[in-house]
């Protein structure tokens, strides 16, 4: 096709090694569990989750943006691909663990 | 190059094409768009019943401790190896892609080649996991009815989840071989493009994707 991606493959590992040390830490925190990230509370789940789920979101973003070239797209194409995922998931989730919590409590 | 045949090709209507995409790539991201909704709605309910039944779920690092060939508990790094299998064949897809670009076809041949072998590997490694986990503990199996790590929930969510990927990944693996096979004929070279192997490419990182949130919430948090 017309489009030039001429550059060379160095962004490719580039990315993994991104990606290779990002699950690299988040195994070494699953294995090893510091402490105090067990123990700080932040928003009703342990700091540890937060740092798993804020790091598998940064995976994403490479994994989306560039091996799939999303970021090289159209600004439109992206947010039509973008926009349903970012109102869409928060708001199944939302209501599905608060509705998971309240039957725990209740059941 | 991209001859749009008149009256025929429903993208074919100028030279402006919708959101700057060809119809095939664009319909591929509609399509994993609305699969990734699925698999949200699959962790989501994941989610729910890890919440609901709080007390009796297991901790995945309790359950999955074991690595072939060797003894003891080691949480968490066999399915660090299967991670480490599919982003690796993640970056063999990418090399594919960027030399179908070129048009280099020995090249595209190669990396889709080690792309498959990627997908073999971790297909053969999820096979290992499954047969660990219905083998159970003590002599007591793992059913979707029952067994012996915690809810039995926690069963059916491991089987259908990874078993769900799983099958994605199987799906791949046979596409790519179906690709592979076109790219050796020589089918895009005559057509002037790589532009298959881009799609499939996109479907083969989608798979890579979801396996990171699978790892996150099932074996993780």
């Amino acid at each position: 096709m017309a489009k030039e991606t001429a550059k060379g493959n160095w962004w490719i590992w580039k990315v993994f090694w991104i990606l290779l040390i990002v699950t690299a830490v988040e195994v070494i925190l699953g294995i090893y569990k510091p402490v105090f990230m067990e123990e700080t509370m932040l928003l009703g789940t342990k700091l540890l989750n937060h740092v798993f789920i804020i790091l598998t979101l940064v995976k994403a973003a490479y994994i989306v943006m560039t091996f799939m070239h999303l970021g090289h797209e159209k600004k439109s194409l992206k947010w039509v691909i973008i926009a349903p995922m970012f109102i869409l998931i928060p708001y199944l989730l939302f209501i599905i663990l608060v509705e998971g919590l309240y039957t725990h409590i209740m059941m | 190059m991209e001859q749009a045949v008149e009256n025929k090709n429903p993208w074919g209507g100028g030279d402006v094409k919708p959101l700057g995409a060809s119809y095939g790539k664009l319909m591929m991201w509609f399509f994993l768009m609305t699969d990734a909704l699925t698999f949200s709605g699959f962790l989501a309910a994941y989610g729910f019943s890890r919440f609901k039944y709080a007390d009796e779920w297991p901790i995945a690092e309790e359950v999955f401790t074991h690595f072939p060939f060797m003894h003891g508990d080691h949480p968490l790094l066999f399915v660090a190896l299967m991670t480490f299998i599919l982003i690796l064949s993640s970056v063999t897809m990418v090399l594919a892609v960027n030399y179908g670009h070129k048009m280099e076809r020995k090249k595209v041949i190669l990396w889709l080649s080690l792309t498959i072998v990627g997908g073999i590997l971790f297909l053969s490694s999820q096979a290992w996991e499954w047969g660990h986990f219905i083998h159970g503990l003590d002599g007591v199996p793992a059913t979707l009815i029952s067994n012996p790590y915690g809810h039995p929930l926690f069963a059916d969510y491991f089987f259908f989840i990874t078993g769900f990927h799983g099958f994605h990944v199987f799906s791949g693996v046979v596409i790519l071989t179906i690709i592979l096979i076109n790219v050796i004929k020589g089918t895009y070279e005559e057509r002037g493009h790589y532009e298959m192997v881009e799609k499939v490419g996109l479907y083969w990182h989608f798979v890579d994707l979801v396996w990171v949130f699978v790892f996150t919430f099932f074996y993780l948090v």
